[in-house]
């Protein structure tokens, strides 16, 4: 049930309290389907039906359930559980059932969450400029683009027919549709089968929208993270999870795509974590530029915000809020990315609810629908052909917090079952403050193979090649580094001290990368390329130069090398890694 | 108000009654057993025809005769200002001999969640002169950074350090801050008689008592109690922090406790156990704690959270200190092994962490340099940590000259930085500044972390410019 419609309510049979323990209430009488969206007692708290046996539905509260009693009513509004499609869902934060936080803030006049307190996800009243793309008498089909308002800055939002007007390859004549100033809930365009469209549609948040079908996706999401683009890259309507234990920077990994992913449109649900996180994106992104066009980063960002305090119901629901907004931009045929902070609390709040409906618990007590729930939200992602024709993709980017970093717990092996991409995040090098802390041996991406021909490309024709080299080097280094232990690094022959070095650069300069450096914090793909090749530059010399006899200590020892850890930093780095280079040969062939 | 004799089971801290009226979720209950006791207790579940209720002070001396009433209200705290110097017990009531005390306004104890849009970020760095802590994962106002310890660590003596310290500069830059003011609010759940005197003794000797409000939940006061603690707690936090504008630190120990009692009402109500038997609702149900630190836009006040939890066998994958670092924002080690070796506070900075310390620090906030230094010194001193296990196998003298200044470094960093003992207080000038002693025992272009301008300017050449001569070996 939308909450855009509360106000005309459509009550179909009430029923009675029975029985209240926290976030679970049971209700006799009540005439529901599974999933009907309900008001429950005297405040109206907002809930949904989640189980029916004989006369008794139980249903999960959105709210907190406190001084709530039996006999009192509960109101069926006959509908599930749906967001509010439309302009002004962009530079917006909502809770977990699309309420505006903002708008909430104002209507209960208080900093702290009130019960009972209802909004419409997308403002009713504010007008937008509406340019109809279409004219009198063209014909149209399910989801068809009829006109344009300019939501942001940013993004121009399509005013589509919506999915379920027509029947699939059905197509009708538009009869009137007229540009000008409007509300989301005025007709902009009348269709000849009866149809009225307006800027506003509702979804259930459990299905997904409809598309025509699935391609293989060949372009990455660039996300300017050297580790993310050069070796693990993920493509634009790919998944993936980062798993990690806690401080290892699952959050800031998150926020650094939400910031520099070359999506379109972001979609940020922080589900069940931290308030002052959300606080930080919500100052941050206002004063941020989109990497791509200089317009403030919330341009392009929803944010959907249910911290752990808030009610487990509405966390559990929160996932479909978000991947639903992203469909419905999908279907504009825009590039949507969506992050997910973290599926791990939103697996918990499953656990809760199945615990309180005192249902056969599956692994570690979570419920056995545990993987069947992650697939089907996993499986809304993906490169799209949409029903109207265009193309567009959804990115979903799930953090998964393993409880003590364990990651053979139920939520992580499920979900590596189903995602292609996978950054392990690693307490060992969080600690050793090697950010961002992606363990290069354990992540994998399944993406590489169809992204190359694009960096190849756009980048440089060994792209491929040279990643393949990085990662050489690395796993040499992870074998040498078990010998270091035992018998200490100067026992080494000389070339495997070199190589050593070698990967000491790659590890601090190339993987390493500062979140927190104006400069570093974005590293575009040709940076990120450059940059490696210095480092086959230095290698390249470094062996000549052993191979004429000079000692590994004191080509360990030069000047210019170690100018590669300043790379990052550089804005100019064309010119700066030029001179590097040839400071590097240089400085290396001096020694023979 | 209705009375009710139909209690018809009693299990561990529960009882259940047979009402005849409709009953709210978490309403407050007061049952007086024969002997003319009241106990309090709080409803569990509400159905119809039958409640369960919770009882706070144990269910002992409650028999089938004894009467329900239920007061129609949820819990509530009683708030005031006035509260300030008061001692009360683990459910709110004075147990100082003070006066009575005339509340202001009565609040629910489960506090509403704050809306996310409302709060405002914090970044306003708090110097608590511990050189561990400011230099290394720098606390701020409207943080929760809780201290992991274990059983026979001196945790409270850092909390104590921190409550004592953490106040000074504020009351020195009271100016600017219009009548900010500091409280602190002490939240003991389950500690010993012992621990409880050594806390109000320093509160007492340093005179930080009439700034503070202490609650006191000993080991030998009902488990169950130690549910409302906290939350009472929390409650008088907030009114001060954003009704009557006082930057309030809470510390609560110990958490542990708290879960403990936590899986015993879960146990009593034959719940299904998560892991190791704790409640599967604890992480939402710690959050509901921890969320409650923060600033608020538009108010002056901030709440401050330090919870201290002992990790049952110094493990830090056990679901009590697991899920509260998934919600805090770091944590503070207490490590057995340096406590051992005499250091002073026994903080290992390693695994230690303060998320929102990047905000909190660098130019006009603490020093340009902060961050760089940070970052260096966490490179350095995790490099010396490997080299030690090296060093067991094959000695000082395999290693390169360049591993042995960072094994000197490790060494100095524990000796010198680290370990300042429980009554010094080091403003963050003279925490940097021996930082750059430190540091300046490593070559110039080992720093790789920081900027080429800082070590022109802060690194030191030779010994004599070094504050601090240390003697590492």
């Amino acid at each position: 049930m939308s909450k855009a419609e509360s106000t005309e309510t459509t009550i179909s049979e009430d029923g009675v309290i029975q029985s209240v323990s926290g976030p679970v209430v049971s209700a006799r009488d009540l005439d529901a389907r599974m999933n009907d969206v309900v008001y429950v007692g005297d405040e109206g708290l907002m809930g949904e039906v989640i189980e029916i046996e004989g006369d008794i539905t139980t249903i999960q509260v959105y709210e907190e359930t406190s001084g709530v009693a039996p006999g009192e009513p509960v109101e069926n509004t006959g509908e599930p559980l749906s967001v509010d499609l439309g302009p002004g869902m962009l530079d917006a934060i909502y809770d977990g059932v699309q309420r505006p936080l903002d708008v909430l803030e104002g209507k209960m006049g208080s900093p702290y969450l009130d019960r009972g307190v209802d909004a419409p996800g997308i403002d009713l009243e504010k007008e937008w400029e509406f340019e109809p793309t279409v004219e009198v008498g063209d014909e149209v089909g399910r989801g068809d683009v009829v006109g344009v308002v300019e939501e942001t800055v940013t993004i121009d939002h399509k005013v589509m027919v919506p999915p379920d007007a027509l029947e699939e390859g059905e197509t009708t004549e538009v009869t009137a549709v007229e540009s000008g100033s409007f509300d989301v809930t005025e007709t902009v365009a009348e269709l000849a089968n009866g149809t009225d469209v307006s800027m506003h549609q509702e979804w259930p948040v459990r299905e997904a929208r409809p598309s025509e079908n699935k391609k293989t996706p060949r372009t990455p999401l660039v996300s300017g993270q050297r580790i993310l683009d050069g070796l693990f890259p993920i493509a634009k309507g790919g998944t993936a999870a980062i798993p990690g234990p806690f401080g290892s920077g699952k959050t800031v990994t998150q926020h650094q795509l939400a910031k520099y992913a070359d999506a379109d449109i972001i979609v940020y649900v922080g589900c069940g974590e931290r308030g002052n996180e959300m606080t930080e994106v919500i100052e941050d992104f206002p004063e941020l530029e989109d990497p791509a066009n200089g317009n403030p980063l919330m341009a392009r960002t929803s944010l959907i915000a249910n911290t752990s305090n808030m009610p487990v119901a509405a966390r559990e629901s929160c996932i479909y809020t978000g991947i639903t907004i992203a469909e419905y931009y999908r279907d504009m045929g825009y590039d949507v990315a969506l992050m997910a902070d973290s599926t791990s609390r939103w697996a918990e709040a499953m656990r809760e609810i199945s615990s309180r409906l005192e249902e056969m618990p599956g692994e570690e007590g979570y419920p056995a629908y545990l993987a069947a729930r992650l697939a089907q939200f996993y499986e809304r992602a993906g490169y799209f052909e949409n029903v109207n024709g265009t193309e567009g993709s959804v990115s979903a980017i799930g953090a998964v917090s393993p409880p003590g970093g364990d990651f053979s717990e139920p939520v992580t092996q499920n979900t590596l079952r189903i995602v292609k991409t996978f950054w392990a995040l690693d307490a060992d090098l969080a600690e050793r403050r090697h950010f961002p802390s992606i363990n290069w041996n354990e992540s994998y991406s399944l993406y590489k193979d169809q992204l190359d021909p694009w960096f190849e490309d756009e980048v440089a024709d060994d792209w491929s090649e040279k990643r393949q080299w990085a990662v050489d080097v690395l796993d040499e280094e992870t074998e040498l580094q078990e010998i270091v232990q035992l018998v200490g690094k100067d026992a080494l022959p000389d070339d495997q001290q070199l190589t050593l070095e070698v990967a000491r650069y790659l590890r601090e300069a190339y993987l390493q990368q500062n979140a927190f450096h104006p400069v570093d914090t974005f590293c575009p793909p040709e940076k990120t390329y450059l940059m490696l090749t210095t480092i086959e530059t230095f290698n390249d010399e470094a062996f000549k130069a052993l191979e004429a006899g000079v000692p590994v200590e004191e080509i360990v020892d030069t000047e210019a090398a170690p100018r590669i850890n300043r790379i990052g930093v550089q804005e100019d780095y064309e010119e700066y890694i030029e001179e590097l280079k040839a400071d590097i040969s240089e400085e290396l062939r001096s020694l023979y | 108000m209705k009375e009710y004799q139909t209690i018809t089971e009693i299990s561990g801290p529960l009882v259940y009654a047979e009402v005849d009226e409709a009953i709210g979720y978490d309403e407050i209950v007061e049952i007086e057993t024969a002997q003319g006791e009241t106990l309090r207790g709080q409803v569990l579940e509400s159905s119809e025809g039958v409640v369960a209720i919770q009882v706070f002070e144990g269910t002992s001396g409650i028999d089938q005769n004894a009467s329900v009433r239920f007061l129609g209200e949820t819990m509530k705290m009683p708030v005031t200002e006035d509260l300030l110097g008061r001692v009360l017990d683990g459910s709110g009531r004075p147990i100082d001999d003070g006066p009575e005390i005339v509340p202001e306004e009565r609040q629910d104890i489960v506090g509403a969640a704050i809306n996310p849009y409302s709060r405002e970020y914090p970044e306003e760095f708090i110097e608590t002169g511990v050189s561990a802590i400011d230099g290394m994962n720098t606390l701020v106002r409207g943080q929760k950074l809780p201290i992991f310890s274990s059983s026979g660590q001196p945790h409270s003596q850092l909390a104590m350090q921190i409550a004592r310290q953490a106040s000074v500069p504020e009351e020195e830059e009271g100016d600017d801050e219009e009548g900010s003011e500091f409280a602190v609010i002490f939240g003991a759940m389950g500690i010993t008689q012992e621990e409880a005197n050594e806390f109000m003794q320093d509160f007492e000797r340093t005179g930080a008592l009439e700034r503070s409000v202490v609650f006191m939940n000993l080991a030998d006061d009902p488990a169950v109690e130690r549910t409302v603690t906290p939350r009472m707690v929390l409650t008088t936090a907030e009114y001060l922090a954003f009704e009557k504008d006082y930057h309030v630190l809470v510390i609560l120990t110990d958490m542990t406790n708290y879960c403990e009692a936590l899986r015993e009402i879960g146990a009593a109500r034959e719940e299904v156990p998560g892991r190791r038997g704790y409640p599967g609702y604890m992480y939402t149900d710690l959050a509901q704690l921890y969320e409650r630190a923060g600033r608020i836009q538009g108010r002056e006040g901030s709440v401050t959270q330090i919870p201290i939890l002992t990790m049952p066998g110094d493990d830090d994958t056990h679901p009590i200190p697991d899920l509260t670092g998934y919600i805090t924002e770091g944590q503070i080690y207490v490590d057995p092994d340096l406590n051992s070796q005499g250091l002073q506070p026994p903080i290992n900075v390693l695994p230690s962490l303060s998320r929102l310390m990047d905000d909190g620090i660098g130019e006009g906030l603490t020093r340009e340099d902060h961050a760089d230094v940070k970052d260096q010194m966490f490179a350095a001193y995790a490099e010396g940590e490997d080299l030690r296990d090296l060093v067991n196998i094959v000695g000082r003298e395999a290693l390169s000259e360049l591993d042995n200044k960072y094994l000197d470094f490790a060494d100095a960093f524990e000796s010198e930085f680290v370990d300042q003992g429980f009554d010094q207080n080091r403003d963050i000038e003279e925490t940097l500044s021996i930082g750059w002693d430190l540091l300046s025992m490593l070559p110039k272009d080992a720093l790789n972390r920081i900027d080429e301008e800082f070590i022109e300017e802060y690194y030191r050449e030779d010994d004599s410019e070094r504050e601090v001569v240390e003697a590492a070996d």
